[in-house]
Parts: C-alpha cells; structure tokens; sequence
C-alpha cells in the first residue's frame, strides 16, 4: 500500500488537503498524553505552593521527589524486588493453575456446570478480607503473600481462556476429529492458538491484578515490600516518601502491563487486532 | 483402481438432534447414491439439512435412522478419507498458507517431513497460489483463502470432497471464477464431489447430476442428471434447454419451501 503510494501519482504539498491543529495533535500518540501528564504535574506543582496545602494532605511533586531519598538505592531495589518477586510468583502461579482449569471448563460442559459457580463464588470473595486470614493459616513468609496475589489474578485469566479456547470455528474442530487426530494436539495445534488474543487479554489485566495482590498482601503482614514501605511511612506521616512508593508501584503497574504486551506484539503478531498492526 | 458404483450411498437415513427447544428432526427417509468420481451438487433452501448429509459422510455424525456407507462400508465413525470445504476456508490465522496446507499431516502425525512440504507446495501451485506459501491467511482475498482451504482438503489426496457451499461468502465473480477452477482441478484428478449450496446456477455450472432437497425435514424431492456436455465455460447456461432446466429446479425449490 505505501509502496504504491509513493510511487505512484503523490499529491504535491500544495494538493494536500489542510490538517487542523487538533487532528495533527491527535496524530501524535506519544507526545500528547506526556504533554497532558506534564501539564498536570505542573498545575499540581503550582497549586500546591499558591495555596499552601500541607505535604501530608498533598505533597507538590517536588517534595515527592525528595521522597525519593528517604532511603537509598539498595533499600529501593530490595523494596522493589520483593513487591515485584511476590506478584510475579502469584501471576505465575495464576497461569499454570487457570490453564488446567479452563481446558477443562472449556472441553466438558458437566465440568464447566460444576465448577464455573464455585469458581465465582471464590471471585466474590473480597481478598482484602481474606488476606489477613491467609497470613494466620500460612505464616509470614512468601507463600500467603503468593496465595493472596493467585487469588486476586487468577479469575480473569480463567475467563479470558475458556472464552478464547471456546472461540474456536466449530469447522476446525470437525476438521480435527475427521482427522482421527488424539484430543491434546486438537488443544496445542488449534484450540490454544486460537485463544491466544483472548489468553492476552486476561494476562493484561491481571498483570496489574497481581502487583495489587502483592500490595494487599504487604499491607497486612510484611517487613519489606512497596506496600510495605507505604504503609510504613504514612503511619510516620511522611507523606512525600509514601507518595513515592506509590509512583513506583504505577511504573511497576505500567512497566508490567507494556512488557505483556511486547511479548504478544513480538512472538504474537497475528493475534493482535488488525488496527492495532 | 477400477471405477465402482456407490462410493457414497444413504439408505433411508433420518437425522434427530436433541436441540433446546425439542428434538429437530433434520433428515428424514433420505436415499441417495454417489458414484465414484460423480461431482453431485445438493440444491435446497437453508436449514434443510444440506450440511448434516455432509457430516454424515464425514462421520462426524452418525444418523438415528438408516444407513451411511463410504464405499460399501458403513461408516461407522470419523474418516480421514474425505477432504472437507467449508463454507469459510476456517485457515488457521498465525499459520502461512503452507503450513495451512500440511495441517493435516501435522494434526494427525504429530510432525511434517519434507514429502509433505513437497506435496503441498505441489498442491498449491494446482490451486493457483505459486508465490504465496509463506503468506498468512489475513494477507490473502476470500477467494484466495478458500482456495488455501481446498487446496487443504486436497492434501491427503482424499477419493471424496465435500463442500459445504464452499463459495457462497465471496463475491459473485470469484464465486464463478472458483468454480471453473474447481472443475479444472476435478477434471485433473477426478474425485467423488458431493457439493452443498442454495444457487441454482452453480449447482448446474458445476454437478452432473442435482439433488434438491425440500425444507426441513430435509428429503430428496428430484434428483435430475444435468443435460449438458463438459467442458462447460460462462456461455453454458445460455441455452433456452438450460433455462428451461434451471427454471424447473426453481419450480421445484420454490413450491416446497411454500407448502
């Protein structure tokens, strides 16, 4: 398509239909929303020394910033490591246990009839609530913290994969079995495949489900951890360094969720929805 | 292999399924024989069963009444021994158009050897897609996918090709362009054809015998040799002998879905 355009009759600049200011704004994915985010840190910059709100009720984004020297770098990263290793374990974990599971729900509908309300009843069970029963029943250590961050991602993953493993054209289907093929390559050669968009849909949101999981977890029992350190420091109203534990946890959120979504662009590219290419 | 009679015959086959509703009989007293190497086209209104006959032979399927035999055999469960069109080509979108084509034998083996590239990158080319194997399904027109999906049920050189109104998702003019290019493939490597579709000038274009079917449930009501020499070009239909033809098959289909 470019190639033709290039080639072939290009209008000359003149020919050119005008571009308003707005639509060659909206032509720049990048650029726009940095500017709206620097716009916001500048207003709330600005308003918070016009009208001198105290730091423990809203920190101007410069003493967030001096936040960032409360403790130094290795304590950081050690902080980090642990929010980090505990929500990719549960994520983990997520994943190897929902796959089962949706196969199954996906392959037998008594299975599907049976399981799926026990499924969402677990689902309605608020795990904030549950978190501090788990730390009783499993300790202090990595495995509550792992079970809390499970449960919170797990739902989504199993939905999003039965839904994709479900999609399949019944056509192939009739065309894996008019093929006598054995019932695991009609799952790894085409049931699976065809659920990958639905399969990364899941595992987007629930990235971001993990890393609250391992938050929640942290706030109930922990000695280390960014949910840790939050709550650390407000109960010592220092509310700038809070601020910027919760700026770490938006990046990890961000960094987590475009790093998914690498994968998928990268090893998935078929699967993406077609604008999108 | 000498040419026999009844490579596929229904003996008063009935088909009931369970729907949500009650049961749905689909089928019912259906007699009908396909010699080997006959390209029969199944004319009939929608929902009249057309595609369950296909299943049937498929032995996706088995009926509740009667019975289906594949060359004097009943069937008696799934065959790899039919190649089956369907009315989308169903490619697999993160596979090229080779890997598409080897499906089979990776399916059913576990694995592809250089003979099967072979034979699929042969295939292809009869198919008229030379250039385009490693090309994915989303890059290619319907007409081109479908021809991947025939080219696909042509792999294991199956005797039988059941084409579930293989044509009727493209627009009017490949839709006759893919038919003279079925017919050239058939006339080079003759295969038993049973073709399912609700247009009445394909089926005649195509078949040499036509099976109309009423509406559900789905029964033979005609079943009329075609009059009319191979091979055929866009001028065939042409004659008054031929639109006298084709307007009794509308008489037919017609009169059926009103009573």
């Amino acid at each position: 398509m470019s190639a033709e355009t290039t080639e072939a009759a290009r209008p000359e600049p003149a020919d050119l239909p005008r571009v308003s200011l707005s639509e060659r704004l909206v032509r720049m994915p990048v650029v726009l929303p940095l500017f709206t985010f620097l716009a916001v840190l500048v207003l709330w910059e600005v308003g918070t020394r016009v009208f001198a709100v105290p730091s423990y009720i809203l920190p101007a984004p410069s003493r967030i910033a001096t936040g960032f020297g409360a403790v130094d770098l290795p304590r950081w990263i050690a902080h980090i490591w642990a929010t980090l290793r505990v929500a990719l374990m549960g994520y983990g974990a997520a994943i190897l246990i929902s796959l089962p599971i949706a196969i199954g729900l996906a392959k037998s509908k008594l299975l599907s009839r049976a399981l799926y309300p026990l499924l969402v009843v677990i689902q309605s069970v608020p795990v904030v609530a549950v978190a501090p029963i788990i730390i009783v029943v499993l300790g202090t250590d990595d495995a509550p913290r792992v079970v809390i961050t499970f449960m919170i991602s797990f739902f989504p993953l199993v939905v999003s994969m039965t839904t994709g493993l479900m999609a399949t054209p019944a056509e192939l289907i009739e065309l894996s079995r008019s093929l006598r093929a054995p019932q695991h390559r009609e799952i790894t050669q085409i049931r699976l495949p065809y659920a990958t968009p639905y399969i990364f849909s899941g595992l987007k949101i629930s990235i971001t489900l993990a890393v609250i999981g391992a938050v929640v977890s942290e706030f109930v029992a922990a000695e280390l951890g960014i949910g840790y350190f939050i709550q650390f420091s407000t109960s010592m109203f220092k509310l700038p360094q809070a601020w910027a534990g919760l700026a770490i946890l938006v990046a990890m959120s961000l960094i987590l969720f475009q790093a998914v979504s690498l994968i998928q662009r990268l090893f998935f590219p078929w699967s993406l929805p077609k604008a999108a290419k | 292999m000498a040419l026999v009679k009844d490579a596929i015959s229904f003996e008063g086959v009935g088909q009931t399924f369970l729907a949500d509703t009650g049961p749905l009989t689909a089928l019912k007293g259906v007699s009908l024989t396909l010699d080997q190497h006959e390209f029969v086209a199944v004319l009939g209104p929608s929902g009249c069963g057309k595609s369950t006959l296909l299943r049937l032979t498929a032995g996706l399927i088995a009926p509740t009444q009667g019975r289906v035999s594949v060359f004097g055999k009943p069937v008696d469960g799934p065959r790899d021994d039919v190649g089956i069109v369907f009315q989308n080509a169903t490619l697999l979108p993160w596979a090229n158009v080779e890997e598409n084509v080897v499906f089979p034998a990776k399916h059913m083996r576990g694995r592809v050897d250089d003979k099967d590239r072979e034979q699929a990158r042969r295939i292809i080319a009869t198919v008229g897609l030379e250039g385009f194997e490693k090309r994915l399904p989303g890059e290619l027109s319907g007409g081109m996918q479908q021809r991947v999906g025939i080219a696909r049920a042509l792999f294991l050189n199956p005797d039988i090709l059941l084409m579930d109104e293989p044509f009727s998702a493209l627009d009017a003019l490949t839709r006759d362009a893919m038919g003279f290019e079925l017919l050239r493939l058939w006339q080079a490597s003759p295969k038993t054809v049973m073709f399912i579709t609700h247009s009445i000038p394909e089926a005649v274009l195509l078949a040499d015998r036509v099976v109309v079917m009423s509406a559900r449930p789905g029964s033979v009501i005609a079943d009329l040799p075609v009059p009319l020499g191979r091979p055929r070009d866009e001028n065939s239909l042409r004659t008054p002998e031929m639109q006298d033809y084709m307007a009794h098959l509308r008489g037919l289909l017609i009169h059926r879905e009103v009573a």
